[in-house]
C-alpha cells in the first residue's frame, strides 16, 4: 500500500472513530444482517447509511455481499429445478417397504 | 391426497407420494448433509416420519411445506448425531480491517451479474463447490435463511441457538461465501 494511502486511511479511520453519528467499518460489520432484514433501530440505521455513504470500501463490500446472497438463492434455486429424474429406484422401495413396518 | 388420511393411503398412493417428492427432498439434503449417501438415510427417515404422523397433516400448510419440515428435521437430526454443532473456524474468510479499523478490501473495478453466473453451468457448480466449503454450522444457518427462506426465529428453533448466534454465524458464512466466490464475482479466471 501507498504511504499516501496509507495516511489517508488513518485520516478515515481517525474521522470514524471520533465523529459524532459515525461508525467505523469494523462496527459496520455487526449491522449488515439487521440491516439488510430492515430491522436496524432507525438510530442505527442512519449511522449506517452514513457510512456507506462515506466509504467506497464498505459500499463496494455491501454489494457483493449483497450479489452473493442472490447468487446462492439463484443458485439453489436453480439447481432445485433441475432435480433429477435419476431417483435411485432401491432407494424408492427401501422407503415403501419400510412403511409397511 | 392432501385429504386422505394416512390409513387410507394406498400403496400406489404412497409410492405416487414418494416419487413426486423425493427428487427436491434429496436436494435439500444432500445441501445440508453435503453427501448423498447421508441425504439418502435422512430422506427415507423423512418418509417414515411423514407416512408415521400423516394424520396430523390437517392441510393447515401444503404438503411440501410440512414434507419441507420434515426434511430438514431429518437431515438435522442426523447431523446432530454425525457431531454436535460446536463452532469451527471460518477466519480465514472473513473480512479484515487496519489497525485504524478500516476496511481492507481491494477495490471492485467490475461486479458480474447474477444472471450471467446463474446462466453458467460450471460457475453455478463453483457457487455449490464454495458454498460446500464453508464450515458446517456456517453452511447450515447459510442453506436454512438464505436458501431455504425460514426466518431468524425459526433458523434458531431448529438449531437452539440464540437468535443472536444465528445472525453472527449467517453473517459470518455470507462474508466467507462472498470471499470464496470473489473470482467469480470479479469475472477473474479461477
Amino acid at each position: 500500500m501507498k504511504p499516501q494511502n496509507n495516511i489517508l486511511r488513518k485520516l478515515k479511520g481517525f474521522m470514524l472513530r471520533t465523529m459524532p453519528n459515525m461508525i467505523t467499518c469494523r462496527e459496520f460489520e455487526g449491522f449488515v444482517v439487521d440491516y439488510l432484514d430492515n430491522e436496524l433501530p432507525e438510530k442505527q440505521r442512519s449511522k449506517f447509511e452514513l457510512h456507506i455513504r462515506m466509504c467506497k470500501e464498505c459500499r463496494q463490500y455491501l454489494d457483493a455481499y449483497q450479489r452473493t446472497i442472490e447468487i446462492s438463492r439463484r443458485a439453489c434455486s436453480s439447481s432445485d429445478d433441475a432435480v433429477p429424474d435419476d431417483v435411485p429406484d432401491d432407494l424408492v422401495k427401501a422407503i415403501l417397504k419400510a412403511r409397511k413396518y | 391426497m392432501q385429504n386422505s388420511s394416512p390409513n387410507s393411503l394406498t400403496d400406489k398412493q404412497a409410492e405416487e407420494l414418494v416419487r413426486s417428492n423425493i427428487g427436491w427432498m434429496l436436494a435439500i439434503a444432500e445441501r445440508l448433509l453435503g453427501e448423498r449417501a447421508l441425504a439418502e438415510d435422512a430422506v427415507q427417515e423423512a418418509f417414515i416420519s411423514a407416512f408415521q404422523g400423516f394424520e396430523k397433516f390437517e392441510n393447515r400448510s401444503t404438503l411440501k411445506t410440512w414434507l419441507h419440515r420434515i426434511t430438514i428435521n431429518a437431515a438435522l437430526m442426523k447431523l446432530r448425531k454425525l457431531k454436535s454443532l460446536a463452532e469451527q473456524p471460518i477466519d480465514e474468510y472473513l473480512p479484515e480491517f487496519d489497525k485504524s479499523e478500516c476496511r481492507l478490501e481491494a477495490e471492485w473495478t467490475h461486479l458480474a451479474s447474477t444472471d450471467n453466473i446463474v446462466a453458467n453451468e460450471e460457475s453455478q457448480a463453483r457457487v455449490h463447490t464454495a458454498i460446500n466449503t464453508l464450515p458446517k454450522d456456517y453452511r447450515i444457518v447459510l442453506l436454512l435463511r438464505d436458501i431455504e427462506g425460514y426466518s431468524t426465529g425459526e433458523v434458531a428453533q431448529y438449531l437452539k441457538l440464540s437468535e443472536s448466534n444465528v445472525k453472527v454465524r449467517l453473517h459470518r458464512a455470507r462474508a466467507a461465501l462472498k470471499k470464496l466466490i470473489e473470482p467469480l464475482l470479479r469475472d477473474e479466471v479461477f
